[in-house]
Parts: C-alpha cells; sequence; structure tokens
C-alpha cells in the first residue's frame, strides 16, 4: 500500500545539505505492521515526517524520490491536496503525547477538527463519533473527557487522545513515531496492547518507528533496520529474531542486557554513529563491523537477497551470530556477608503543597514515604519503579541534596540526616552520585579536568595542580577515554563520552557508593552496553558499592545482586534478583515484569495487565497504595496498609495476599 | 477563583505601603522641605522667614514622623509623613502650587488623557498582532526578512521624530488638522486623529517585531507539528493553534498597561495640548510642583499593581490550566 | 607651546574604565572556547558586523571626546599659572575650527549668508535690510557666492577620490591578512572568509565617501548649518555622541552588578531572600519608570541647586548631573534584568551539575561563581547590547521633558529640545533638528542590528 522507493532527504545548514536519509526503499502492505528499527540520529524519524510531508522548514526531499500510497504518488502532489490525504488515509502519532496536543484547546475541540475537516461531521454527530473513539481506546468516562484539556489528562490518556485523533479520519496507514518511548511499561505495554487490537479491528496498516527491540518483537510482522541514513536489512519477523544477518542487527542483539547473559561482559559496539557531514562514502557501518573487510571500505554494498523476504545490504556472508566469546566476568558475590555499608530506615521526603491566603500547607506530597533498604560494600542494589515513583527522590535523599523529612540514613554507624553541613562533607567523599542526563550533568563552561577535579579540590582530597592533573588523567584511562580528554569541553562529547566523564567524576574521591540514577536510559543500546560493561569492571576493580536506580528490568538481571521494586514512595517487594526475577510475589512486581516486551520471538506469556496508572504522590489512596490497580484488590488492602512478610532471610514482601 | 482574587488584592498592599515608603523618603527625606523652599524661592535671595512661610503654607512644617509638641495620636497624625503620605490611601492628594486640589484635577483630566490612550492602545495592538501575524505566516521568505528589518529601523527612530515630523507634514504642510489643542463632545475627533495615528505608527516597530519572536517560538512546537499532521489549512493553524498560545505571553505584556492608559502619554499630550494627566505631569516637572508629581507616583504604581491583578485574571481567560486550578 | 592641565571627570574615569574592562573580558573570551565561538559568530553575521563597524567609528569619537583638559591662561610669568574655565577634549581640539568658527545666527547649510535679514550699515549709504555675509561660511570664495554650487561639487569629488584611494589601501591590507597573494581578494568578495570581511569593508567604504567629503567641506562651509547662538551643528553632534554613548553603557554597568547578584541570590537560595528581593523589584517596578526617574531627577536638581560650592566649572557639574542620570535610569531598570536572571538562576539550580557540585560539598558562593554565573553570562550580554538603544533614545525624550541631562550639556536630547521651538518659523528652521535626528537614528540603528546579532549568537533559543 505504501511503496518508498529511493527516498533522499536532508537538513540544510549554512547552505549545506545534510543528508538525513539516503536512498531507502521499503513497502508496507495493507494490514501489516512494518517496524523501522534503529538508534538515534538513523533518519528513521525523518523518514516519517518525510512520508507526511511534515519536514522542518529547512527540511529537503531531494528528486528521484518517491511515496507511492495506494498508488498514487505524494511528493507530486500539491499541499492542499496533501492536507487532504494527511489525517485522512495517512496519519501520525508522535513520541511525545505531553507536548503534541495543544495545551489551550479541549479534547475534543481537538478531536473535533478532524471530523470536521475530512468527514464534514459537525454537532451531536460529531460528539456521539468522538465519544465512540475515546471509548475505542479505552478511555472511561468519555462524555466528561472531552471538554477536558490536556493537562487533566496522565501521559497514557494524552497518547490515547492522540490515538483517537489519528483514528478519526479512518486512516488506512498509521504512522507510530516511538509510541510509547515516554511511557512507563505497564503504560506502555496497555498501548502497544491497544494498537494491535486497533489493527486488527479494522485492517489498518502500521509504520512503526522504534529504537525498542521488545516492542518490535510485541508488534512487527516486517521489520527494516536502518543505520545512518540507511537500511542496512529488512526481514519477516521470523528471520528478524531467528537469522539475524547483517553484523549490525546482530550487534544490536548481543549488546542488550539479558539474564542469559547475566555474569558476562556485554557485546558493545565501539565507537559512535559517523556525523551527518562525514559519511564513509562505503559501508556506513564499516568502522564500528567486527566482520569488517577491505572490500567494506571501498564499495558500499548493495541489496542482497537471502531468502524469500529477507534482504541486506552487506559485503559479508557469513551466517554465524556473533559468538559470545566475551571473557567471562561473573558478578562478585562473595562480598554477601559482609555488614550493610549504608542502611536506611523509615526515610520520608515530602514536599509541603501550599495553598490559600496565607500559603498554608494544605497537605504534602509523599514523594517517598517511609523506605527501608540496605547496601553491602561492593554490591548492588537496583531500585526499580516507574517514572514518578519516588526513585530518585530516595538517591537524591540518600546523598543529603534533598532534606529527607524523617527517618534515618546511616553510612558506616553515622547518621546522616540532620548532621551540620561541615560534619556532612566528611561524609560526601563516601557517597556519590550518577545522573541520568549526560547533556544536563556536566557544566558546558568548564574543562573536562576541571570538572573532574572538583570534588577533589573541594573535599581536600588533593589540591595540588599537578597531583590534581596526574590524578584525571589516571581517571580518564579508567573510564577510558584519552588523557587528553581533559584539556577539552563537554560539548565536544558524546553522550556515553559525557556519562563516562560524570563516573570519573564521581570516582574521583574514591566513594564507596555510587548512587546511578538511570544513568543509561538517555543513551542508545549499544552505548549503553559500554557504559554498563564500565560500571561492572569498576565494581570488579573497585570493589564499589552501587545503588542503581533504574526502570530498566533487563539492566537489572545484569547487574544487580538484589532488587527493590517501588510503587507510590512505598517499597513492596525486595529481596535477591533471583528471587525476585523468578519467584515474584507482589502483584505489582509480576505486572511489572510481565509488561516488559521481551526481544524474542516466543509468545507471550498471559501477561498480567494493569489498569489505569499511578496515582498522585499527593494524594496516595488509603490502606496499601496499590490497591486501585491491583487485580486481587480486596477490603482490607483499602483499609490497612499491609506489613511487610519476610519470605526468605532476603525476600520481603509487603502484601496482603502474601503469607 | 475569588480566593484567588483576593489573595492577589492583599499581596497589592505591602507593595502599595512599600511605594508610599519609597516616595516618602525621596521627597521629604533625600532633601529636607528646607532645601526644598531654598531651590522653588531661588537660592539667592531667601530669608528664613520666607521660608518658613513657604513650608507653613503648603504643610510641610510639622515634623516629619513624630510630633512630639502634640499628644496622643496626634503625635503620629500632625506629621509630614501622614498628611502627606499616609492620606494618600483615602484619596486626598493635597495641593498642588496653584492651590487647586489635585485630586479634583486628576479626576479632570483622566478623560482626555483616556480618549487618546484608549484608541492608540487597541488600534496600535491590533496592527502590531495583524503584522506579526503575516511576518510568521511567511516566515523565513524575502518578505520576513525586510519586514524584520523596517521593523528595526522603525524602532530606531526616535518618539520625537514621529511627533514632530507627523505634526509638521500632516497639520502644517497638509492643513489636514488642527495641530494641536482640545475640543469637547463629537468635536473632539478632529484633535484626537493625530495623536493617536502617531502613537499607534510609533509603536509598531518594537511591538510588531516582538509578537513575531512570540509566533515563531510557538510555530516550532510539537502540538502545531500534530495540526499539521491532521490536515489542517495553515489559516486554521495560525489563527486556532497558535495564536491562542501566543496570546498567554502576549498578556503578560499587554495587559498590565491597561490600567495605566488613564495616565496618558507624557510626549503625545503636551506636544498636542491635550489637557489629560501626561501633560499635568509635564507642567509638574517644569514647575517642579513635588506634590503633584507625588501623587502621579503613587496613582501610577496603583495603577500598575492593578495592571499585574488583571493581568493574572486574563491568563485565567486563555489558559485552562490557571482556570481550572 | 601653551601649557595645560589635564581635568579628569568623572564619567571620563567610568568611560575608561570601562574601556579597560572590555579589554579584559576580551582576554576572558581569548580564553574560553565557548565564548569565543559565541563571538565568532556575531563576527560571522554580516549585518551585524556591519553595524559593529559604524558603531566603532561612534565609539571613537566618543572616546577623544573623554580625555579632557584646561588651557593655560597666559599670565605675568614666575607667578602662579591660572587655568581657563572652559574645559576642553581631544576632540575639541581636534575641531577646534569647527568649535571656534562661530556666526551670529542660524545660517542654512552650505550658506554663505545669515538666514534672517538684518540692519547692514552699508558705509556712505546708510543701513539697509538684507541677509548679512557670513563670517566663516564660504569665506574663501570671497564675492563670489554663487560659486558654491560648484566648490562644493568640486571639493567633494576630489575628497571622494581621496577616500577611495584610502579605502584602497585598507581592503588591501584586509585581503592580505586573510590570505597572501589574490586569494585573499577573492576569498573575501565570495564570502568565504569566517570573519565577515565584506560586510566591514563596504560599511567602511560607505563612510568614507560620506564622512572624508563631509570633513573636508567642514573646512569652508557649515555642512549643517548653524544654530541660534551660531554654533555649527556638525560640531554639536559630534559632542553629542560621548553624552549618548555615556547614557547607554554606563547605565547598564552600573546596574549590572546589583541586578546580576540580586537575580543569582533570589533564584538560587530562594525561601525568604527570595520573597525580599522579589518585593524590592516589583516595588521599584510598580511606579512607572518616566515618574520614578522624574522624581528623583527632581531632587537630584535640588541638591545641585542647594549646593553651588561643590563644583568649580560648568563641565563639572554638568558631569555630575549625566552620571546622577545614569544611575537614576539605572535604579529604575535593573529589575527587569534581575527578573530575567532569577527566573534562569532557578533553572539552573535544578540542573544535574549543580546538584553533582553539592554532593561534593562545594560552598555555595563557589557554586554560584563557578556554575551559575558562568551561564548567565550570556544573558547579561544581550541585555547589555540590548539595552543600549533604548537608553539613547530615552535620553533624548528625558531632555525633552526636562528631566534629562544638564541644558549646558550638548547632547540629541538638548539639541532637539532647542531645535523644536524654531520649527514654528516661516520659513523653517529644519537643519539642526534633522541633523540630530538621523545621527540619532543612525545610532541607535547601528545598536539594534548589532545587538541582534549578539543575540542570535548567544541566545540557542532566538530565530
Amino acid at each position: 500500500m505504501l511503496q518508498i522507493k529511493n527516498l533522499r532527504l536532508g537538513f540544510t545548514r549554512d547552505s549545506q545539505l545534510l543528508v538525513a536519509v539516503d536512498g531507502i526503499s521499503f513497502t508496507v502492505a495493507a494490514g501489516e505492521t512494518f517496524a523501522l528499527l534503529g538508534e538515534s540520529g538513523c533518519g528513521k524519524s525523518a523518514t516519517a515526517q518525510g512520508i507526511m510531508r511534515l519536514l522542518p522548514t529547512n527540511g529537503r526531499i531531494s528528486a528521484g524520490s518517491s511515496i507511492q500510497f495506494d498508488g498514487q504518488e505524494l511528493l507530486t502532489l500539491s499541499e492542499a491536496e496533501m492536507r487532504s490525504v494527511r489525517g485522512k488515509r495517512l496519519a501520525m502519532i508522535f513520541q511525545e503525547p505531553a507536548t503534541s496536543l495543544n495545551p489551550v484547546l479541549s479534547v475534543g475541540r481537538q478531536i473535533g477538527e478532524v471530523l470536521v475537516r475530512h468527514l464534514g461531521l459537525t454537532g451531536a454527530a460529531a460528539r456521539q463519533r468522538m465519544i465512540a473513539l475515546l471509548r475505542q481506546v479505552g478511555i472511561a468516562d468519555p462524555e466528561r473527557r472531552l471538554d477536558e484539556y490536556p493537562f487533566q489528562l496522565s501521559g497514557g490518556m494524552k497518547q490515547r487522545v492522540m490515538i483517537a485523533m489519528a483514528l478519526a479520519g479512518e486512516p488506512d496507514l498509521l504512522i507510530a513515531d516511538e509510541p510509547t518511548t515516554a511511557l512507563d511499561v505497564t503504560v506502555q505495554a496497555q498501548i502497544l496492547d491497544l494498537l494491535a487490537q486497533l489493527q486488527i479491528d479494522r485492517g489498518m496498516a502500521i509504520l512503526l518507528i522504534t529504537h525498542d527491540l521488545g516492542v518490535v518483537a510485541r508488534m512487527a510482522q516486517r521489520i527494516g533496520v536502518m543505520y545512518a541514513g540507511e537500511l542496512v536489512e529488512v526481514a519477516s519477523r521470523e528471520d528478524f529474531f531467528e537469522r539475524p544477518r547483517h553484523p549490525y542487527t546482530q550487534a544490536l542483539f548481543a549488546a542488550l542486557p539479558d539474564i542469559r547473559r547475566r555474569g558476562q561482559a556485554l557485546t558493545t559496539i565501539p565507537g559512535q554513529v559517523p556525523a551527518l557531514d562525514a559519511m564513509p562514502a562505503a559501508c556506513r557501518f564499516a568502522g564500528r563491523c567486527n566482520q569488517v573487510m577491505t572490500v567494506c571500505q571501498q564499495i558500499s554494498p548493495e541489496w542482497r537477497i537471502v531468502s524469500a523476504g529477507h534482504q541486506l545490504r552487506c559485503h559479508w556472508t557469513g551466517a554465524a551470530e556473533i559468538p559470545a566469546a566475551t571473557p567471562r566476568l561473573a558478578l562478585s558475590e562473595q562480598a554477601s556477608e559482609s555488614p550493610a555499608f549504608l542502611s536506611v530506615d523509615a526515610l520520608q521526603v515530602h514536599f509541603p503543597i501550599r495553598r490559600g491566603l496565607l500559603q498554608r500547607t494544605v497537605g504534602q506530597v509523599r514523594a517517598v514515604d517511609g523506605v527501608a533498604l540496605t547496601i553491602s560494600a561492593g554490591r548492588t542494589l537496583a531500585l526499580v519503579g516507574e517514572s514518578g515513583c519516588g526513585k530518585t527522590t530516595v538517591g537524591k535523599a540518600l546523598l543529603q541534596l534533598i532534606k529527607p523529612t524523617g527517618g534515618s540514613v546511616k553510612l558506616g554507624g553515622t547518621e546522616l540526616v540532620g548532621l551540620k553541613a561541615k560534619r556532612l562533607r566528611a561524609a560526601r567523599r563516601h557517597m556519590q552520585m550518577i545522573f541520568q542526563d549526560p547533556f544536563a550533568s556536566l557544566n558546558p563552561r568548564l574543562r573536562v579536568g576541571e570538572i573532574i577535579a572538583e570534588g577533589m579540590s573541594a573535599l581536600g582530597i588533593e589540591r595540588h595542580g599537578a597531583a590534581q592533573r596526574t590524578a584525571v588523567a589516571a581517571l580518564l584511562l579508567q573510564v577510558g577515554l584519552p588523557a587528553g580528554a581533559a584539556e577539552r569541553y563537554p560539548h565536544e562529547f558524546s553522550g556515553g563520552q559525557r556519562q563516562r566523564i560524570a563516573i570519573a567524576r564521581a570516582l574521583a574521591v574514591q566513594p564507596e557508593l555510587l548512587v546511578c540514577d538511570e544513568p543509561t536510559s538517555a543513551l542508545d543500546v549499544s552505548v549503553q552496553a559500554q557504559i554498563l560493561n564500565l560500571l561492572k569492571n569498576l565494581q570488579e576493580e573497585l570493589g564499589v558499592a552501587y545503588l542503581f536506580i533504574t526502570h530498566n528490568f533487563a539492566v537489572v538481571e545484569y547487574l544487580a545482586h538484589d532488587v527493590a521494586v517501588m510503587y507510590l514512595g512505598r517499597i513492596v517487594e525486595r529481596g535477591k534478583t533471583e528471587e525476585i526475577l523468578r519467584t515474584p510475589r507482589h502483584p505489582y512486581t509480576r505486572a511489572l515484569l510481565s509488561a516488559v516486551p521481551a526481544p524474542t520471538l516466543d509468545t507471550h506469556p498471559a501477561a498480567i495487565r494493569l489498569a489505569g496508572e499511578a496515582p498522585s504522590p499527593a494524594n496516595p489512596p488509603s490502606g496499601c497504595h496499590f490497591h486501585p490497580r491491583c487485580p486481587q484488590a480486596q477490603d482490607i488492602c483499602r483499609q490497612s496498609d499491609p506489613h511487610t512478610t519476610h519470605l526468605s532471610q532476603t525476600h520481603a514482601v509487603n502484601c496482603h495476599f502474601v503469607s | 477563583m475569588l480566593a484567588y482574587i483576593v489573595r492577589r488584592l492583599l499581596y497589592a498592599l505591602p507593595i502599595l505601603i512599600g511605594v508610599n515608603l519609597l516616595t516618602f523618603a525621596l521627597f521629604f527625606v533625600v532633601n529636607t522641605p528646607d532645601d526644598m523652599a531654598r531651590m522653588q524661592l531661588g537660592v539667592k535671595r531667601v530669608t528664613p522667614e520666607a521660608i518658613e512661610k513657604w513650608k507653613r503654607e503648603r504643610g510641610y512644617d510639622k515634623p516629619l514622623l513624630i510630633n512630639s509638641s502634640s499628644s496622643g495620636l496626634a503625635t503620629l497624625s500632625e506629621t509630614i509623613f501622614f498628611e502627606k503620605s499616609v492620606r494618600m490611601f483615602v484619596g486626598d492628594f493635597g495641593r498642588a502650587e496653584d492651590g487647586r486640589d489635585v485630586a479634583r484635577e486628576i479626576a479632570a483630566r483622566m478623560g482626555p488623557s483616556l480618549a487618546i490612550a484608549l484608541p492608540t492602545f487597541i488600534l496600535g495592538l491590533l496592527v502590531s498582532i495583524t503584522l506579526a501575524l503575516i511576518l510568521a505566516f511567511f516566515r523565513a521568505s524575502a518578505f520576513d526578512f525586510w519586514g524584520v528589518v523596517l521593523c528595526v529601523a522603525a524602532m530606531s527612530i526616535s518618539g520625537l521624530f514621529y511627533i514632530i515630523g507627523g505634526q509638521y507634514l500632516i497639520s502644517k504642510i497638509w492643513r489636514l488638522v488642527p495641530i494641536s489643542g482640545f475640543g469637547d463632545g463629537l468635536d473632539a475627533w478632529r484633535f484626537l486623529v493625530l495623536p493617536v495615528l502617531i502613537g499607534v505608527i510609533s509603536g509598531i516597530g518594537s511591538s510588531a517585531r516582538w509578537y513575531r519572536t512570540i509566533f515563531l517560538e510557538e510555530v516550532n512546537k510539537d502540538y502545531v507539528r500534530t495540526a499539521r499532521a491532521k490536515g489542517l489549512p495553515e489559516t486554521i493553524i495560525f489563527f486556532r493553534h497558535i495564536l491562542r498560545n501566543a496570546l498567554i505571553p502576549i498578556l503578560t505584556g499587554v495587559v498590565v498597561v491597561i490600567p495605566l492608559l488613564f495616565m496618558g502619554s507624557l510626549l503625545t499630550e503636551s506636544f498636542f495640548g491635550i489637557p489629560g494627566l501626561g501633560s499635568y505631569t509635564i507642567d509638574a516637572i517644569h514647575a517642579q510642583d513635588f506634590a503633584v508629581v507625588r501623587s502621579m507616583v503613587f496613582i501610577g504604581s496603583l495603577l500598575y499593581i492593578a495592571g499585574l491583578i488583571l493581568t493574572d485574571l486574563s491568563y485565567a481567560l486563555v489558559d485552562p490550566r490557571i482556570r481550572f486550578e | 607651546m601653551m601649557g595645560f592641565e589635564i581635568v579628569i571627570l568623572w564619567s571620563d574615569i567610568l568611560i575608561w574604565l570601562l574601556v579597560a574592562a572590555s579589554g579584559g573580558l576580551a582576554i576572558l573570551i581569548a580564553k574560553n572556547p565557548p565564548l569565543l565561538a559565541a563571538w565568532r559568530r556575531v563576527g560571522a553575521n554580516r549585518v551585524g558586523m556591519a553595524a559593529a563597524t559604524v558603531l566603532l567609528a561612534f565609539i571613537v569619537v566618543g572616546l577623544l571626546d573623554s580625555v579632557h583638559y584646561r588651557l593655560q591662561l597666559e599670565g605675568k610669568p614666575g607667578t602662579q599659572p591660572s587655568y581657563a574655565i572652559e574645559v576642553l577634549s581631544a576632540l575639541d581640539a581636534m575641531l577646534t575650527p569647527l568649535r571656534t568658527r562661530n556666526e551670529k545666527t542660524y545660517s542654512e547649510p552650505f550658506a554663505t549668508r545669515l538666514f534672517a535679514k538684518e540692519s547692514i550699515d552699508l558705509p556712505g549709504q546708510g543701513s539697509i535690510r538684507d541677509y548679512p555675509r557670513l563670517k566663516h561660511g564660504g569665506k574663501h570664495l570671497g564675492e563670489n557666492e554663487a560659486a558654491v554650487a560648484g566648490d562644493v561639487t568640486t571639493t567633494a569629488l576630489r575628497a571622494a577620490a581621496l577616500a577611495l584611494v584610502a579605502w584602497l589601501v585598507l581592503a588591501a591590507l584586509a585581503a592580505r591578512r586573510v590570505a597572501s597573494g589574490g586569494s585573499g581578494w577573492q576569498k573575501i568578495w565570495r564570502g568565504e572568509t569566517d570573519f565577515a570581511w565584506n560586510a566591514v569593508l563596504i560599511s567602511v567604504a560607505i563612510m568614507l565617501l560620506i564622512l572624508v567629503p563631509l570633513f573636508s567641506l567642514a573646512g569652508q562651509y557649515h555642512v549643517f548649518g548653524t544654530d541660534k547662538v551660531g554654533q555649527d551643528v556638525l560640531y554639536q553632534i559630534l559632542k553629542s555622541i560621548r553624552t549618548g554613548l555615556i547614557i547607554g553603557l554606563v547605565t547598564t554597568l552600573v546596574m549590572l552588578p546589583v541586578a546580576i547578584l540580586l537575580g543569582m541570590t533570589a533564584g538560587y537560595f530562594g525561601g525568604w531572600v527570595d520573597d525580599l528581593i522579589q518585593y524590592l523589584y516589583t516595588v521599584l517596578n510598580s511606579i512607572p519608570g518616566v515618574l520614578l526617574i522624574a522624581a528623583a531627577v527632581l531632587m537630584m536638581q535640588v541638591i545641585i541647586d542647594t549646593h553651588p560650592q561643590w563644583f568649580s566649572t560648568v563641565a563639572e557639574r554638568a558631569d555630575l548631573r549625566l552620571l546622577a542620570l545614569c544611575f537614576i535610569l539605572g535604579i529604575t531598570s535593573w529589575t527587569g534584568l534581575c527578573r530575567l536572571l532569577r527566573g534562569e538562576t532557578l533553572k539552573l539550580r535544578e540542573l544535574e551539575y549543580i546538584q553533582a557540585a553539592q554532593a561534593f560539598g562545594v560552598a555555595n558562593g563557589r557554586i554560584i561563581v563557578r556554575h551559575i554565573l558562568p551561564n548567565l553570562m550570556h544573558i547579561v550580554i544581550i541585555a547589555l547590547v540590548m539595552d543600549f538603544s533604548g537608553l539613547v533614545l530615552a535620553e533624548a525624550v528625558l531632555s525633552y521633558v526636562g528631566i534629562g541631562v544638564d541644558p549646558s550639556m550638548t547632547s540629541f536630547g538638548t539639541m532637539i529640545n532647542n531645535a523644536r521651538m524654531e520649527l514654528g518659523r516661516e520659513p523653517v528652521v529644519w537643519w539642526s533638528l534633522a541633523a540630530a535626528f538621523s545621527a540619532m537614528f543612525v545610532l541607535v540603528l547601528a545598536a539594534n542590528l548589532f545587538a541582534d546579532a549578539v543575540r542570535d549568537a548567544f541566545d540557542p533559543r532566538a530565530a
């Protein structure tokens, strides 16, 4: 139905055309889901925008490109003609539901626009239709929601409204550009289910743009892999997951952390994607490929058909998967018996809500509401939870970056809560933090050397210039950066490299505990593997303990000794990684685990789907916080907060139905 | 909503008190009444008796803050601070140098000021926003480029030039309307056309450019892309989607000046001989009439604070996020 | 050789401090690649660089006008030397003919006779009413007053030719700077240089072609006419430049430290400190600017008038009043920048690199200096250049209202104010007004265009 031939588009900058997508061709048949898979910057989103002809003003589609939709050439249509295709036969949903809806127009107004524009529906008929649409995308109480504004909806609900808007014109093809990337896993599972169901009901084709192999496995019938503006492999679902042929595709699989590779180093793809203005003339992956041959650096490979429906652009004809011949890197277990190095008890962080004439405190946002955990030297505790559950606040409260409202944080016997600034400073060298966003965590105005040396100066570890420089050079080496990096500025480094700098900065004061706040969530899979390997190596060498804050179970499986699962300010289950992953007992843990789409062909086990989304911590439900979404909830859950049940020495659950 | 308004009103009170204290300090502490008398009477030939007389006539002969020669509440009330500053809160502004009651004068002059300022404000807003919308609509084209250059050139011209040039060209050379003056009733329009026209033209450059920047900031937002993906025509995208969102930052700068329109414009009114508050202020400055200047400062702040409250209320009109809080 | 005594006015000190500060800043920028990159972007902006060239010319005039001295009066040898009451500047010295060759009253540009008829005593013929011959304008022509047009044209053309030669030399130097051999010339005109040489050279060419003929004519004529007391208008324009520059630059400079300090403190510490600072600027902000300025200037006027003993010369009094005006303008205008900086600091405070520093226990003061201030600099620089043009325009309005600079100080505002009265005359005296408005327009336009270039280069958000 959609036939793209030799699509080439780019962006002009300083009267120079930077080609973002270079001659890709693929087709999407009616009623199928075709996934375009690739890491950030590979041109997959630009392709989607190009198909809709919605490129930004500096975007250009080169002559010779062709986009045929139902036999009609889209690129030669006038803008007015194209407008009657957009939203009618070709609809699109975007990554950020929060910003993609107009904040000052009501939901009904925004959906109604499509009905008026493409179906000529107005008034009561339109309203009926809108209510039906909202119901179809699983929004409860649609009559009321129609008159609400986007800010009154949760993230998942906004994406549902976006989908309803896209469906309003009854399109034949839906382009979904990373539709679930900004959402939590439990909500992602809901949205993916919804899309799959809609596709079956309507026989609509979907072009799914994603970077997530798990989402691909859940949704796609055919897959196209993009790298640096080119399509490198197109395969059916079976071929893609069982017989990936392109070294890049294989490397993507190998770089995914997985329980099966627990204790091994992840395969990484060295280096980075080439920049748009410095694309190699031959194979673009040659510089990072582990099968590279001389011909790869001279001639750009042509399309080659491997089997029916499976084609790739690669000179290498070997079939073997990348051997997992990486050195074994066992998770060190010897430290498990050592006494707790950090123990947190009944930790509370409340933020006051002020209202009224005199700004009286009328309530509390209970971001963290009674959290207890312990970390032993040299071990990794993963703190898992969805966004807004308070896990980052826990991390910052441990370091006293946010003042806890109550509870205790003991570091090697010293109570940190309420400690005077001066005494606190002494404790700071034992604990440091690595932040989520590698772009916001380094001051752009300082040299890398100054950034790394800051902690040493502040904590009085190494004050002299020469000694500091030596220490910085050693640290850079340790995190795998050249010593020359010290003289450069953060903007010269990629996301992964910046995260290495952040790690070096934290290590500079030789801490015993590192709080890692989603350190890889902003990175591509291949880079994530590099950082995870680095963290693991550092633990081996230095015996540093980690509190690893994450929402990604795959990373937990790979890296953590112990796991604590958090929901709405409280820990609901904790234990050793094996215990939590193999025998989860709390309904929330189970739902969370089953919501993670696995990057495998296996048919998914009957997934537990959670309804709705986590409520606001400003107004938590009574009793067990989880009861409104819990499939097993009964009266007792609404009335009383469950006690902790110890299932083993390490495994503890807070649920009324576990005993 | 009501609590919100009441809170804003209560918040205004300390600010007004601050303004009051500040003006009191400026007018009575920086220079003593003696200094002012000496200055008004001429430095050279001044006798202590003349100074005393000058002070007594204006009620400046009392102590500043505490009158120890009185008793009871009068120790506080029979002072310059109470009589000149505190009484402004109840609308008592005292008398001007010419002996007239300032409050009455102000009430009489608000009308003419408003007659100029209001049409200028509304027309200026319409013209600038329209122009900015057109520029933003044709963004990154040659039309847009030269439009912006023209705006920058227009805002580089002194406001005095617009007035002097306009008066010279339209009134003196073409003799279309009277050069200055003010009339009553319907006849007033002949006197209003030119100042309003000049007021609108002299403001276009900077405001059109500012609004254009606001529009351009909205144009690149995600929700605009969504609107395009729906197949909506550009005109609807601009008027329904972009304009509504851009109104929020535009209102911030615009609503706050609405109450200040009562104050009129110093330049326009004095050039065109409009008997409004602007020319009243300028005359007072020229005559060094401290009582009038002090009153105008107080009223100006009062109106500004009213503008701030209005701005907050106007947000609620265009932004549902505030309306439903 | 006559002796002289250097006079250092307060505003001179500030101006030269400003020059020193910009020199220091330039060194700092050269050492900091991100800042240098931003200034390189300014340098690549053609419109911005053309504007900067024009601004530079204004600044040179202003600086020349900021070296003051008093001439020694001729006295008996052996006695204590005494100095003239009049304070002169280096610019005055260079423009001595323009400064001293005053006519009696108004004369039109390039006129040879006064603008108004007067009774002239002719020896032996009694008195007649006629336009008297000017003392200086077109004096070299003698009786041949009809030759003005021809003389002006030839002088202008000759000067233009000279200007062209001078420009060619400059352009050749620039080409050699870009690259040796002929390629530099080609690179410049094809726009292949990183720095916008072509824009700079074109604006230099235009300036030379206008200014060289203008000044070569100014020797013999009053090119912009003379004013009521017969002073050359061109001279007044040149003297006004310094006033404009001081108002535009010193004002921002005096308010910067306050705005930066309070803005950062409020944003970083929050709590009651924030409340207090917000209260302070809301109060100041709620008084309409003109009225606050009016009130403050009136009060300052009282102080100046009641303390005549403080000033030894008129120039000193005018200078102090100018500075006081700058301070008053500064006090009324810091609130906007302060609010902007507070908001930005609030955002920065939440950034992870600040938290990383806090996790190391870095002291608050050090965090502010190392992490917050450098990341606010772009806002400060943008504010500095954006405010300049507005202040120059404001000076004219304030001087008209009577709360601007001292009436004895030459400024665009006082020029306009004096000339405005004469618009009612028939025929109209237009030249003074036209010259003042044009000069101010060129200065403000150049400043606005340069400000736009700076904002584009420093603000990643602005289009």
